[in-house]
């Protein structure tokens, strides 16, 4: 190509062609790029003998030591599950109560059960605990299930309402729905458990409200309406409201039942997992 | 230079030029597509897997028609991190019955791959429809539209195409399509044991609080309900399937 | 009447007439939305050509005026107009959905207005809409310019480059309505895959068959970036929308592949669509704009053959670094990232060529703040094909995966480079086209640039930031070994950088704003150029 003009500016010839008033000049590959386009390759070449890399007709090439990125996540989990346990040795075979009582393992279990809430419990029962309508609260002293340790971990194990075999379940009738009171029974029972509480329902007449409460709710409220926490019935008497305090919350319980559902864990979460969501629940409060 | 010389011939030639970027843009795709086909090992054994139920089905084509999959990966991956907060990594298994898969590539919200049985129905339904009420710090969008009657009435038209692209479903699926959409939300629906039989671990029961109407609502927290439920990973042989 | 003429004439009548059909018997009220929409286009059609044919008189243009090509520009010039149309929707949505995440009420709680379907229309209007206006302006300008030929025929460029608008149209209002695939980059449904493919081979054989009419004996490299563009984004597009549906009369179908493989078939194609639609189609451009405005030859011919052979080989295996750590075999993912790695020297070398070609002309950047827009975006393009090949090593990508990090990667490259690529070659286009002696306003150019440039910084900037630390609060762990932080809390630590992110995106449109302003006063109040023994240009048809 010797013919070929050259650019004045560069000194370099160009290739004789002209697109539109666009030129080529006949520069050589930059060295440094052709020697980095190399090492690339070469590093490549290098990646392919030590990982998995080719496939064949059959199956691929594995690579100098068999390395699996699905084992070595395996490995990680398992090494940091072991290095957990040797910190806190016993945390798995010790009971609640055991926990609770050595500072070392409740440091551990706390620590444990504050990684586990935030992203299984908190969406339910608040990033605080503080629950909302329809979530208890898992700070205060009222518990539906009782708020030993060993309730607290036995209703996280089968949850409530769940689709665990053993769960924890108790159904409140929807009265009105299903007829089997009156509308005006209803109102005069939800004028009779507001009062309980110090509150009231307008032209309710509670001392028929207490009759009906005797015969219907008792068997899962308790005589004096204090709750029976082997049942789940809740306590009415502490204005304390799972579902709201006002008269149409409390005549739409009554009226349709809520049944909230809370999962079950087991297996969801592993059972060191579990043990120290108890022993963080408990003491996150309320617990006795 | 001679050899920068010989280029001339895709210079001067179009076709030429265009024969040769279709057979070099041809390569790459060809080796890393077509193993995945037969080699054995892409999908791995592990029991559980099934074609979706025609509920969730109709809940999934609302997940990828709301665009979920922007924000939602449903892909764990093999990381300690991502182990221990969503559980087992992923399976290829898993996600075999799914057109299109839905892995995503963005997490603004956390992964759904393992989600099914985390919550319950009602918290699903009340998160969905305005998902601060019950998550004060959640940017994700309400969706309280999805509160309208699912229209769901050609689904065995969908399952006659999944079965042609390869799905398991058998006559009866399709023949009982809309009998099971309509069985999987009313346990009481006489067809529920059949549905139950043909598809193993699918849950029957009314999802969105109103047993009165099959809505979008129900279809939509029946597909989440089921993600990740259906691999029994305590009898999953890890080591079998490393790859 | 042209048998071209009286073809397309019949084709889209036939096709007006079969949307009506099936605008009547759709059980789906989007398809019938859509349908009526393509009766209405295509009946449009008809009736352009009967009057053109008739206004006309049936004459042709003539092939050369003065022993000069007589290019045909009309297309062009819509195509162009199309453009910066939609990049400031592209934008303004963008701006919508960047401000969604920073205050999630913005979704409005309605179907049409939330994030998940605002998303893809964001990334099909900026990508395929404002991109792929661009590029077929460009590519009709340059392959008849470096061919010296006028492009073939009097409806079929028109056909495609209004075509594709149709398509754009259909996709777009399918998003709003619901109607998507489910895949990145694909999310069309197959009608509109369909249309797209018809639409696809007219561009190529348009763009050809200007290559066989060409009076220069080479093809000029920019043709050759412009073809494999063509081509590949054909096959990608073909196996990757490959679908049944599930009734002509509804908008569902179900892509044939399923699981595992249809993510590595979607990734083949994602990537590529990087590769092939963003980076072969916008080097091109780069290829004729920038040594057109610069007045200097390309630095190297021989950089040019070598580039890009190994790109499009490369680029094509890259795809798996969209898929590490996931439930595709190692195997594949380990050749995505070498071959990542290897695709970084041949991304350098059409960035090497284009900064290079500067040499003698640096001096310029001071003066022609078009050209400084053009060489900033190669730098851009510098930079993310060196992120890209850093992101694809399995180790970083662990890491970079799922966070917004991503999200920082993609716009270094879109607004950086793609972006700036497409101004710079619209700030060109205008003046050449409607044959003016200048753009309106260099100043309103120069504002263009800074206030565009620093919304990048910001944008990208704030999405490294936060995507690192989102990356870092995942996999935090406490001195006992548990997780340190719960998702949510992750969630609210990105607050203040989307704030940045939407505040950028802001500068970022006002930019181009005020570009659109200074292209209308070009084109509305422009000094035109004297005719002096130049081209004459044939009015638009
Ligand atoms: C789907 C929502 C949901 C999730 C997630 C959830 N819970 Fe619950 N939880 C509930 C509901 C609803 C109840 C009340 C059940 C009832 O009505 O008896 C409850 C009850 C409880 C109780 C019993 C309270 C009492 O007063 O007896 C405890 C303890 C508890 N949850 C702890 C937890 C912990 C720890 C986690 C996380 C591992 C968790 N919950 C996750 C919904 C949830
Ligand atoms: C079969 C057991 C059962 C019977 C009978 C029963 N309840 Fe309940 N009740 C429950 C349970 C369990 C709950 C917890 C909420 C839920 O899950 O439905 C509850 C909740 C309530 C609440 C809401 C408490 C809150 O904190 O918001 C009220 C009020 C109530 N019951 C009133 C009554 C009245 C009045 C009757 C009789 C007419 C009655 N219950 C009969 C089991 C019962
Ligand atoms: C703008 C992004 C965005 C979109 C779109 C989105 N989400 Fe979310 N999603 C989030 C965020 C952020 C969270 C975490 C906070 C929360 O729980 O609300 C979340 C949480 C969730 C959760 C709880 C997961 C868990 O394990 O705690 C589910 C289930 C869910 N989303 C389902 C969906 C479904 C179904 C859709 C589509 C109809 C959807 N999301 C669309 C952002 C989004
Ligand atoms: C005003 C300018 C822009 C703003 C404010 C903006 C904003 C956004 C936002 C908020 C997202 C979603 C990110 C997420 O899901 O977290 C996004 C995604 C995306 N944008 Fe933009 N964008 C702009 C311009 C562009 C341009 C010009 C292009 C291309 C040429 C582009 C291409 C994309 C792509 C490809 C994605 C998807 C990324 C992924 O899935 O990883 N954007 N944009
Ligand atoms: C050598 C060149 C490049 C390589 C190797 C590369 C590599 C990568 C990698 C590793 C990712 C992240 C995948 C993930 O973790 O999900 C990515 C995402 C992305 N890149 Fe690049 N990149 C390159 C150049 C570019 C350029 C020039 C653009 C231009 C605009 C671009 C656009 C994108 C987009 C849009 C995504 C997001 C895809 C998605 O998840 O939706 N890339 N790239
Ligand atoms: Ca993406
Ligand atoms: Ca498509
Ligand atoms: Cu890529």
């Amino acid at each position: 190509m010797a013919h070929h003009e050259v650019d004045h500016v560069s000194g370099v010839t160009t290739t004789g062609h002209e697109w539109d008033g666009i030129k080529e000049l006949n520069n050589p590959l930059p060295r440094w790029w052709l020697w980095l386009f190399y090492i690339c390759i070469i590093w490549s070449f290098g990646y392919f003998l030590v990982y998995p890399s080719w496939p064949t007709l059959t199956g691929y090439t594995k690579g100098f030591f068999g390395y699996s990125q699905r084992e070595a996540a395996l490995n990680d989990v398992a090494v940091g599950a072991s290095t957990r346990l040797a910190a806190a040795s016993g945390l798995k075979d010790a009971t609640l109560e055991q926990i609770q009582g050595d500072p070392k393992l409740l440091e551990f279990a706390m620590a444990n059960g504050k990684a586990a809430f935030g992203d299984n419990c908190a969406p339910c029962h608040g990033s605080g605990a503080t629950g909302s309508k329809g979530y208890p609260n898992l700070q205060d002293d009222d518990w539906l299930w009782g708020g030993s340790l060993d309730a607290i971990h036995q209703t996280l194990l089968v949850g409530v309402r769940s689709t665990h075999p053993d769960t924890r379940v108790n159904d409140m009738p929807a009265f009105g729905k299903d007829a089997l009171l009156e509308p005006a029974q209803i109102k005069n029972v939800a004028g009779y458990v507001l009062s309980l509480s110090g509150g009231a329902v307008e032209g309710a007449d509670v001392a028929a409200g207490q009759t009906v409460f005797a015969e219907q709710c008792a068997a899962c409220h308790g005589e004096d309406a204090k709750g029976l926490q082997d049942l789940g019935g809740p306590n009415l008497t502490d204005a304390i409201w799972l579902y709201g305090g006002d008269e149409k919350s409390v005549v739409e319980t009554i009226t349709n039942a809520r049944r909230g559902v809370m999962p079950t864990w087991e297996g969801r979460l592993d059972p060191v997992t579990i043990k120290s969501l108890a022993v963080y629940v408990h003491a996150l409060g309320g617990g006795s | 230079m001679s050899i920068w010389e010989k280029h001339k011939i895709f210079e001067k030639n179009s076709i030429i030029l265009v024969i040769g970027i279709l057979l070099v843009v041809a390569i790459g795709g060809l080796v890393e597509i077509v193993p995945l086909f037969y080699l054995k090992s892409t999908i791995e054994k592990a029991e559980g897997a099934r074609r979706y139920t025609p509920l969730e089905l109709a809940g999934r084509n609302i997940y990828v028609r709301e665009g979920c999959y922007l924000c939602h990966s449903q892909m764990v991956r093999p990381m300690r991190d991502e182990i221990e907060r969503y559980g087992h990594f992923s399976l290829a298994a898993e996600s075999q019955y799914d057109h299109p898969f839905q892995w995503g590539s963005k997490r603004t919200g956390p992964d759904l791959a393992r989600v099914g049985g985390k919550y319950s129905d009602a918290w699903h339904v009340a998160h969905l429809t305005d998902p601060r009420q019950v998550v004060p710090a959640s940017i994700m969008p309400g969706y309280p539209f999805l509160a309208a009657p699912l229209s769901a009435d050609r689904i065995a038209d969908d399952l006659k195409v999944l079965r042609l692209e390869g799905t398991d479903y058998t006559d009866e699926d399709i023949e009982k399509a809309k009998l099971d959409l309509a069985a999987q939300v009313n346990p009481d629906d006489p067809n529920a044991e059949s549905l139950l039989a043909r598809y193993p671990k699918a849950v029957v029961r009314d999802f969105d609080g109103d047993p009165s109407t099959v809505t979008e609502m129900d279809a939509l927290v029946a597909y989440l309900q089921m993600l990740g439920t259906l691999v029994d990973f305590t009898i999953y042989d890890d080591k079998a399937n490393l790859r | 009447m042209s048998l071209e003429e009286g073809g397309y004439a019949i084709f889209l009548g036939l096709l007006a007439f079969a949307c009506l059909f099936i605008a009547g018997k759709a059980y789906d009220q989007a398809l019938a939305f859509h349908a009526v929409i393509g009766a209405i286009m295509a009946g449009a059609g008809v009736y352009l050509i009967v009057k053109t044919y008739l206004d006309n008189g049936g004459a042709t243009a003539p092939e050369e005026i003065n022993g000069k090509p007589n290019y045909n520009f009309g297309p062009v010039k819509f195509a162009t107009i199309a453009a910066m149309f939609w990049g400031i929707a592209g934008f303004l949505i963008g701006v919508i959905i960047a401000s969604q995440l920073a205050y999630p009420a913005l979704n409005f709680d309605l179907p049409w207005t939330t994030f998940g379907r605002l998303r893809p229309l964001h990334t099909s209007a900026v990508i395929f809409a404002f991109g792929g206006n661009v590029l077929l302006a460009s590519s009709f300008y340059i392959v008849q310019r470096t061919c010296r030929a006028r492009m073939p025929g009097r409806i079929t460029p028109w056909f495609v480059v209004l075509g594709y608008n149709a398509f754009i149209v259909i996709a777009g209002t399918g998003y709003l309505l619901g109607v998507t695939q489910g895949k990145e980059y694909a999310e069309p449904e197959w009608y509109a895959d369909l249309w797209l493919t018809i639409v696809w081979v007219v561009y190529l054989l348009a763009f050809l068959a200007t290559i066989w009419k060409r009076k220069e004996p080479h093809i000029y490299v920019a043709n050759w970036f412009f073809l494999a563009f063509i081509v590949t984004i054909a096959m990608l597009h073909l196996v990757n929308n490959a679908t049944v549906p599930v009734s002509v009369f509804g908008v569902k179908s179900y892509i044939v592949w399923s699981g595992v493989q249809d993510a590595m078939v979607q990734w083949w194609y994602g990537h590529n669509a990087v590769g092939f639609f963003l980076t072969a189609g916008f080097l091109a451009i780069m290829y004729y704009f920038v040594p057109k405005k610069a007045e200097r030859p390309v630095y190297s011919y021989r950089l040019s053959i070598v580039h890009f052979w190994a790109l499009i080989f490369l680029y094509i295996w890259a795809g798996p670094h969209h898929l590490h750590y996931t439930a595709l075999p190692e195997w594949a993912s380990t050749l995505g990232m070498t071959f990542s790695i290897m695709l970084w020297m041949p991304s350098w070398g059409g960035m090497i060529n284009g900064l290079m070609t500067l040499s003698g002309a640096w001096d310029k950047l001071r003066t022609d703040p078009v050209l400084r827009m053009m060489v900033v975006s190669v730098a851009f393009y510098g930079m993310s094909t060196f992120e890209g090949p850093l992101m694809s090593v399995k180790a970083v990508n662990s890491l970079s995966h799922y966070t917004d990090w991503t999200i920082g990667h993609v716009h270094s490259g879109a607004l950086g480079w793609v972006a700036y690529i497409s101004f710079g070659a619209i700030y060109c286009l205008v003046p050449w086209l409607w044959n003016r002696k200048n753009l309106y306003s260099l100043k309103l150019v120069d504002w263009h640039f800074w206030v565009s440039t620093i919304g990048i910084v910001l944008y990208i900037s704030a999405m490294w930031v936060a995507g690192i630390m989102q990356g870092l609060m995942w996999r935090a762990y406490t001195e006992l070994g548990f997780l340190e932080y719960s998702f949510i809390e992750t969630v609210e630590a990105m607050h203040p950088y989307y704030l940045i992110r939407a505040l950028g995106g802001v500068l970022f449109l006002l930019g181009a704003l005020v570009m659109a302003y200074n292209l209308y006063m070009t084109i509305r109040y422009g000094e035109a150029e004297e005719p002096a023994g130049g081209v004459a240009l044939a009015p638009a048809e």
